[in-house]
């Protein structure tokens, strides 16, 4: 009885040093720190930067119709602190809108996967044997399907709203959570350690509990992590061409459409100010996903 | 006569969490045709001492010292001079024969290229020289089976493969690396067989590491004892098995297993190996040493000739008994 | 493993077609009536939902027949797809190679000058091109070598002529170059340092032979694998392309399609690149099972 209780200490002691490890490899990397900086700078600013815009998103400056490659750049006092687009619409307004709805879309998007892929990869390498093969065939075969086209269909059909953009993502991008996690499962389940708690007696859920589950964050996290510049990327893809967000709603993406086709009349800023949001958010998620591998997989320089 | 003469050979890693000094102030020498065995517990350098002979050391290893074979200080040289002595004069066989040979190469191309690119020999006559190598490590129908690759043969035919190899060019030195330690019992035999008889045919000298005393005693004159990347005794392996001068070396001797005296439990050494980046104070032994006293953990001792052989303790061979 | 996946796209996009509320059949846009003729005719509309899809594979399989449009009442699916396949390939072909051209070298490159500035600017280049996917890649040359150089047409395709080819194909591989060269430098980057590797150095083989005879196929490998993910992102990339550049390849198509709704186009290329992947991923694997003489089929 007493090499049991030895047993599980030991390996509740390791795990725990194994994340103020990982932590401190993670606050030393600075390129990390950095982004994760400014991460919670961009999300502080589309949650509250609504406070300081002085339009409505979808508010049409009539003064500026039909001169807005000479009146509508950005200015501080006539308050469109970006300037404002083709419509003559407030750009600091739309583009924090835009800026609100690709980080949703991204974190939730990815979360949702997250959560369904891990749990299926969970299940199946847990279970082995006929389930996990039948389980991994499906994944197989989903993973040929060409995603981006049954995105389009559903959006096509259903609708373009943003609950079905989220639908659609999320549904599509979790195969390769549940691949990854399905893999570190198995490996997980037969390691010493697990092998021992069985023998021990100790039963299967506490198994999954204390010994699989906080195996399995790391590589959660960090894919997860991966996954929302991903989510993000595909969301502003389709909003693009146009079959994502719609008016008067708006995405990073759509912006980024709207400012690359006037950019002729030289109004750059209608280009300039989304793409730098949307590239600074990219930026941010890269590094961290980055840093968050290196830190708890330090084998993978 | 001399073919190798190691002197004060160091070597030392640069890592992010400090400095690892592997090997410290090596010294032995090597008599043409004859065999040096490099015993000792995993880290403690017996592997880094050979990778620093052969050039084979990582990027962030530095070897300090001199190593001359046959007149020639091969120490540090850059590849390309390297390369022109090994594998001609000088030769290595590794541990792990699953993963030594390339799995996208044939066998027939990575034995050739050696005589090709060294001996400017044609394929025609490289193959057949290889094939004439295979059969001397007695690989069965060697003409068939140099055309197959690595993962078609199992790891005692492997690790013959790579000893012909290394063979090929007829080098004056070959050091093996634990040549059977990932290999089963019965396969270890046959390769220590072969290694000895072809040591014979060829007259080359050999540096054998190995953790395995019972090869030792069959088949090497001499003994290099290390522990912590120090020497803690060097000599004839008759006299160090006879009568053992340092605890170390004590200790590994009555850690073998016996079949002829009853016991109930195995002797073992107790504690563990030196973290080699923090290593102990004074000599690198003393921690689990039985005659160590306050002393040993001051005073790193150096190597002093004692009858025929070199030994580095603080304790005279005299108090050990 | 090809059949399943293709009878479930085909199945999936069916479903889709016949659940969206008020479809194709029954639209608000009602339908000119003879192309409401010929989808009758064709998909023979009153049998059993299987029979319609048995129907439709049938006209796949035995005459490559998608179907006719249900928007363009002139045009069958076929006819659309002719126009923009061969675009769409073309110039995806020309992104392959550019990024295995470009990326594979730069990454062997910067693992063998690794921790040099050619490593540092590799890898520089690689975080850069990683911010730059084709949609900001795109206006971008269009700024630079169109409004501003003007060297280099706006768009269209004018028949593949390099000068229409020259924008599209660089923006769109320079975000996957750029993975390319990671991966490739990673992979090097661990062969150089697996024990075969090692016996090569104590067999006295120079540097370059090395390199070339003994390291280039295993760092290569995970490159090959990694085509398959790369081919799914060209076809989707190209639909960027196609709306910047407006080079009139499938992406166009589908993307008009989607507008009007006419589901035949979508379905057919759906099913179209759905088999154009999956056998490039037949292909990928019969390439890396050459080359691993470990694998074989």
């Amino acid at each position: 009885m007493q090499n049991a209780t030895l047993t599980q200490t030991e390996t509740a002691v390791r795990g725990r040093s194994q994340w103020a490890d990982a932590r401190a490899r993670f606050l030393k990397n600075k390129a990390a720190m950095v982004s994760l900086y400014l991460l919670a700078a961009l999300v502080v600013f589309a949650i509250f930067g609504g406070q300081l815009s002085r339009y409505t998103i979808d508010e049409i400056d009539w003064q500026m119709l039909g001169m807005i490659a000479d009146l509508g750049g950005p200015s501080m006092e006539n308050g469109h602190y970006f300037g404002v687009d083709e419509l003559g619409r407030d750009l600091y307004a739309r583009t924090l809108l835009g800026l609100q709805i690709s980080l949703m879309v991204g974190i939730i998007g990815a979360v949702v996967a997250a959560i369904f892929g891990t749990l299926y990869g969970a299940v199946s390498g847990y279970a082995g044997g006929q389930t996990d093969s039948i389980m991994m065939r499906t994944v197989d075969i989903l993973t040929s399907v060409p995603l981006f086209f049954i995105i389009i269909m559903l959006l096509v059909v259903f609708g373009q709203s943003i609950l079905m953009i989220f639908v659609g993502i999320g549904l599509t991008n979790w195969l390769g959570m549940a691949r990854v996690v399905r893999g570190q499962t198995l490996s997980l389940k037969n390691k010493e350690f697990v092998e021992a708690a069985r023998a021990l007696g100790v039963p299967t859920l506490t198994i999954i509990r204390r010994h699989i589950v906080p195996n399995l964050i790391g590589v959660v996290v960090v894919y997860t992590s991966l996954l929302v510049p991903q989510m993000i990327l595909l969301e502003s893809t389709i909003s693009f061409l146009g079959l994502g967000v719609q008016e008067p709603q708006t995405s990073l993406g759509l912006l980024i459409s709207e400012g690359t086709s006037t950019m002729q009349y030289g109004t750059f800023w209608q280009l300039g100010y989304p793409l730098a949001f949307f590239m600074l958010v990219l930026f941010c998620f890269y590094y961290i996903g980055d840093g968050l591998r290196d830190a708890l997989d330090p084998k993978d320089r | 006569m001399t073919l190798l003469s190691v002197e004060n050979l160091t070597v030392r890693f640069e890592t992010p969490d400090g400095t690892v000094n592997a090997v410290n102030d090596l010294n032995f020498t090597l008599d043409r045709g004859q065999s040096l065995a490099i015993v000792g517990e995993s880290g403690s350098g017996k592997s880094q001492t050979v990778f620093s002979l052969m050039g084979l050391l990582a990027a962030n290893g530095r070897a300090t010292g001199r190593a001359v074979l046959d007149g020639q200080d091969i120490l540090n040289l850059p590849p390309r001079e390297l390369n022109k002595i090994r594998p001609e004069k000088m030769a290595m066989v590794f541990q792990d024969p699953m993963t030594s040979l390339n799995p996208y190469m044939r066998l027939s191309d990575q034995l050739t290229e050696v005589l090709v690119h060294h001996r400017g020999m044609s394929k025609r006559d490289a193959l057949a020289a290889a094939v004439r190598m295979l059969d001397a490590v007695r690989i069965p129908e060697a003409k068939t089976r140099i055309h197959m690759y690595p993962h078609e043969l199992s790891g005692g035919m492997r690790q013959r493969v790579v000893i012909a190899m290394a063979l090929l060019c007829e080098p004056d030195l070959l050091i093996a690396d634990e040549p059977t330690t990932a290999l089963d019992v019965t396969v270890q035999e046959q390769i220590m067989d072969l290694l000895a008889s072809l040591q014979r045919d060829l007259d080359m000298a050999m540096i054998l590491i190995t953790h395995d005393l019972g090869v030792v005693a069959s088949s090497c004159r001499d003994m290099l004892v290390m522990y912590g990347g120090q020497v803690m005794e060097y000599g004839k392996t008759i006299d160090l098995f006879e009568a053992p001068s340092h605890p170390y070396t004590r200790g590994l001797l009555s850690a073998i297993p016996r079949l002829d005296q009853q016991s109930d439990s195995l002797v073992a050494i107790p504690g563990n190996p030196p973290n080699m980046m923090a290593p102990p104070s004074g000599c690198p032994f003393h921690p689990r040493c039985t005659y160590a006293d306050a002393g040993c953990s001051s005073h790193n001792p150096t190597l002093t000739p004692y009858q025929d052989r070199q030994r580095a303790c603080l304790k005279s061979a005299e108090e050990l008994s | 493993m090809a059949l399943p996946t293709l009878l479930i796209l085909v199945i999936v996009t069916f479903v889709l077609m016949h659940a969206a509320p008020g479809g194709p059949f029954t639209s608000e846009k009602p339908l000119p009536p003879q192309v409401l003729a010929n989808i009758e005719a064709k998909y023979g509309l009153n049998e059993p939902l299987y029979k319609q899809i048995f129907m439709y594979l049938q006209g796949i399989v035995t005459e490559f027949d998608f179907g006719p449009s249900y928007v363009y009442k002139d045009r069958t699916v076929n006819d659309i797809i002719a126009q923009g396949l061969p675009v769409t390939l073309t110039y995806g072909a020309w992104v392959i190679v550019l990024m295995l051209a470009v990326g594979v070298p730069l990454g062997m490159i910067a693992a063998l000058k690794q921790n040099t500035w050619i490593d540092y600017l590799a890898v520089g280049f690689s975080i850069l091109a990683d911010l730059l996917p084709n949609f900001i890649m795109g206006p971008i040359l269009i700024l630079i070598f169109t409004l501003w150089l003007g060297w280099l047409p706006g768009g269209g395709w004018n028949g593949g002529q390099w000068e229409y080819m020259v924008m599209p194909v660089i923006a769109l591989a320079t975000s996957y170059m750029a993975s390319i060269t990671r991966l490739t430098r990673s992979s090097m980057l661990e062969v150089l340092r697996s024990n075969f590797i090692r016996t090569a150095r104590a067999k006295g083989l120079p540097e370059r032979t090395i390199i070339l005879r003994h390291a280039l196929k295993p760092a290569l490998m995970p490159v090959i694998s990694y085509l398959s993910p790369v081919f799914v992102y060209v076809i989707t990339g190209s639909f960027i392309v196609d709306a910047i550049f407006s080079t009139g390849g499938l992406g166009t198509y589908f993307t008009n399609a989607a507008f009007n709704r006419d589901y035949a186009v979508m379905m057919g290329v759906t099913l179209l690149t759905g088999g154009l992947t999956i056998l490039f991923n037949l292909f990928v694997d019969l390439l890396y099972s050459w080359i691993d003489p470990q694998i074989r089929y």
